[in-house]
């Protein structure tokens, strides 16, 4: 059988599925299991047990991580009913882990978590070799339930998914989006669980959140009169404004750049849209990157080592992508397949791991997400249901959030690339311009 | 229209704003407290007195009504007058205002709307003191955020039209406000086409508009 011949590609301290994807830019200092093989994480999931969890929020810390898992796309999640007999997970001798029942139900790990005094006290079973693969502990806030808390849960799911693929997991993230338009436009923070969503207190028709490296702050704009460029500190929820209000000049598509020290975007006027960068601290002007001579270049996106910037511009007459330096030098059109004045392509964004770029093309008068290497090469269709567009890519490089009309009204979907897996993010209409963040540091 | 048509023009106006003036007038006075009756002097008998009183109650009556009349007439003209001085003032505010259109993702001006440019500029030369603010839409169609390059596009081509037929480049500002305020709802061209405009809104000097 497939699945049980998989249990015996979980091996421990030998180079990794992780180190074949994508090594340059993945984290390789993990510890404990990994696996090697033909595992193909298109079609293969791991199968994984999280035993009930005692405790007076047992059930709410198990739900969580199992969703979490789940949403990651790496694990098939195989379900322990917690009213059944506990003894019968238990081993021969009545301790450790019956791994054998776990090998039958197609298990390749199995995790144990238990409530301690300072927190939660996670173990990882390897059932292919029937012993403890990794032991930590993880401090929680005090308050269960809150926001913290559940944050501290998915760092927790996150840290399980590396111990067994070596893939750090992308459940302690949040996403950013804009709800509603014009004055009724509001920013909304949401976890990438889709849980304890917050609204942003930011300036009036403030859209277009970008996040930086440390996930603390948004930069946003303003649009109409007086429009202006910000930064947000999360913290205090203070707007701290970086450019304008400046007569006939308005400001869009604001992101940090990946050192998180200066913020690059779309700065249009009488004379075109050029993209400008600017200090994140402000109190500086801000100095024009692109020569537009009267074209538009905004939506710029970096890539992930700072030193060149995907755009947006129409020099060509259409909408289609480029790539430049981070000086503003050596501007090159991106997306020069299939050379048509009705091109429509925009709305880059570089993944995390520099291997590609998600975007925007105008396919039968509907936006399609799109995914290109930075060499011009590859470009792929990645959606056709309803109208997609604006993708931000989740930070394992995986995962895009986009907006989807698919249900008839704009809301936040991600995808997994690997899988094609959707799931609807948001459930309030009009939600769009969506940004995932970085992983978010422990508080 | 000639300019001995539109001295008329201008001459009919101060007529009217004279007469105006006049009711204003006439009215003020009627404010006055009427003067108390005189006090009847020497009595002739209670026939003859109370016919004499009645008599002057009646003429006094017949002398109200009638400055009432007048004064009711007046006032209906001085309205009128006041009205079509609106009227003409709120016709060049809507010249002014009137919206421009766009092709999608295209910024050029179409002949109909080089028209409705066309009329503007007169008002915008004989009103030195309006200044306007251009903003750019566009329709949902497109990206959100390119969208807002692109309604400044608009916003901006709209000016230069302007500024090209004589108008101050400093008189004009331009916004763009990309798609997030439509004015019409729905997912079809009928309301895109709509949607992709450039608005004029008067931000100065716009109380007392002078015909051009």
């Amino acid at each position: 059988m497939m699945r049980l011949s998989r249990a015996a590609l979980l091996l421990a301290g030998v180079a990794g599925l992780a180190a074949s994807r994508t090594a340059a830019a993945q984290d390789t200092t993990y510890r404990g299991i990994t696996l090697v093989g033909n595992y193909d994480p298109s079609h293969d999931k791991l199968g994984i047990v999280i035993l009930p969890v005692n405790g007076a929020f047992g059930d709410s810390i198990r739900t969580i991580v199992q969703r979490d898992l789940d949403f990651g796309d790496r694990f098939t999640i195989i379900p322990i009913d917690s009213s059944g007999d506990p003894s019968a997970l238990r081993g021969a001798n009545g301790s450790g882990m019956n791994y054998a029942l776990f090998s039958r139900l197609n298990a390749v790990a199995v995790v144990q978590i238990m409530p301690v005094t300072t927190g939660l006290h996670v173990a990882l079973h390897d059932v292919a070799k029937g012993q403890v693969l990794n032991v930590s502990e993880f401090a929680m806030p005090a308050t269960a339930l809150g926001r913290d808390w559940r944050m501290s849960i998915h760092r927790i799911s996150d840290e399980i998914e590396r111990w067994v693929t070596g893939q750090r997991g992308i459940s302690a993230t949040r996403i950013a989006y804009v709800r509603g338009t014009g004055d009724q436009a509001a920013m909304r923070v949401v976890d990438a669980d889709g849980a304890d969503e917050i609204t942003v207190p930011t300036e009036a028709c403030g859209v277009s959140p970008g996040w930086n490296p440390a996930a603390t702050m948004l930069t946003y704009t303003t649009c109409g009169a007086g429009s202006r460029l910000f930064a947000i500190d999360l913290t205090t929820g203070r707007s701290r404004t970086l450019a304008g209000p400046t007569r006939n000049i308005g400001y869009s598509s604001p992101v940090f750049m990946p050192d998180g020290n200066s913020i690059v975007f779309g700065r249009y006027g009488d004379n075109g849209t050029d993209l400008y960068v600017v200090g994140a601290q402000g109190g500086d002007q801000p100095r024009r990157l692109s020569i537009g001579r009267g074209v538009e270049n905004s939506l710029p996106a970096p890539s992930p080592d700072g030193h060149r910037i995907v755009f947006t511009g129409n020099a060509l007459g259409r909408p289609e992508l480029y790539i430049m330096d981070a000086d503003g030098t050596n501007s090159e059109v991106l997306t020069n397949y299939e050379d048509s004045q009705k091109n429509y392509r925009s709305d880059p964004d570089w993944s995390p791991d520099g291997r590609m770029i998600a975007y925007q093309e105008r396919t039968n008068g509907k936006f399609q997400i799109r995914t290109i290497n930075p060499s011009g090469s590859a470009p792929k269709q990645r959606t056709s249901e309803g109208e997609n567009e604006q993708p931000s890519w989740a930070p394992d490089s995986r995962h895009l959030v986009f907006t989807s009309s698919r249900t008839g009204v704009r809301q936040l979907w991600v995808m997994d690339l690997e899988t094609g897996r959707v799931r609807q993010l948001t459930k309030s209409a009009g939600s769009r311009l969506a940004a995932w963040s970085p992983r978010m540091s422990n508080p | 229209m000639t300019n001995r048509q539109e001295r008329r023009v201008n001459y009919r106006l101060a007529g009217v704003a004279l007469a105006f003036l006049s009711v204003v007038a006439l009215d003020a006075c009627h404010k006055k407290p009427e003067p108390a009756p005189a006090p009847a002097s020497t009595p002739v008998g209670p026939n003859a007195d109370s016919a004499r009183r009645a008599q002057e109650d009646a003429a006094r009556r017949a002398a109200a009504e009638a400055a009432a009349r007048h004064r009711a007439d007046s006032i209906a003209a001085a309205e009128a007058a006041a009205r079509d001085a609106a009227g003409a003032v709120a016709n060049l505010r809507s010249a002014l205002t009137a919206a421009v259109h766009f092709d999608f993702d295209a910024s050029d001006l179409r002949t109909e709307d080089k028209a409705i440019l066309d009329a503007k500029v007169p008002i915008l030369q004989a009103n030195t003191g309006v200044m306007i603010r251009i903003g750019g839409h566009t329709d949902e169609r497109g990206s959100d955020e390119y969208n807002l390059a692109l309604g400044q596009r608009r916003a901006a081509a709209a000016k230069r039209y302007l500024v090209d037929h004589g108008i101050a480049d400093s008189r004009i500002e331009t916004i763009s406000y990309g798609e997030e305020r439509p004015v019409a709802q729905g997912n079809d061209e009928a309301a895109w086409a709509q949607n992709r405009r450039a608005e004029f809104e008067i931000t100065a000097g716009g109380q007392n508009l002078r015909r051009p």
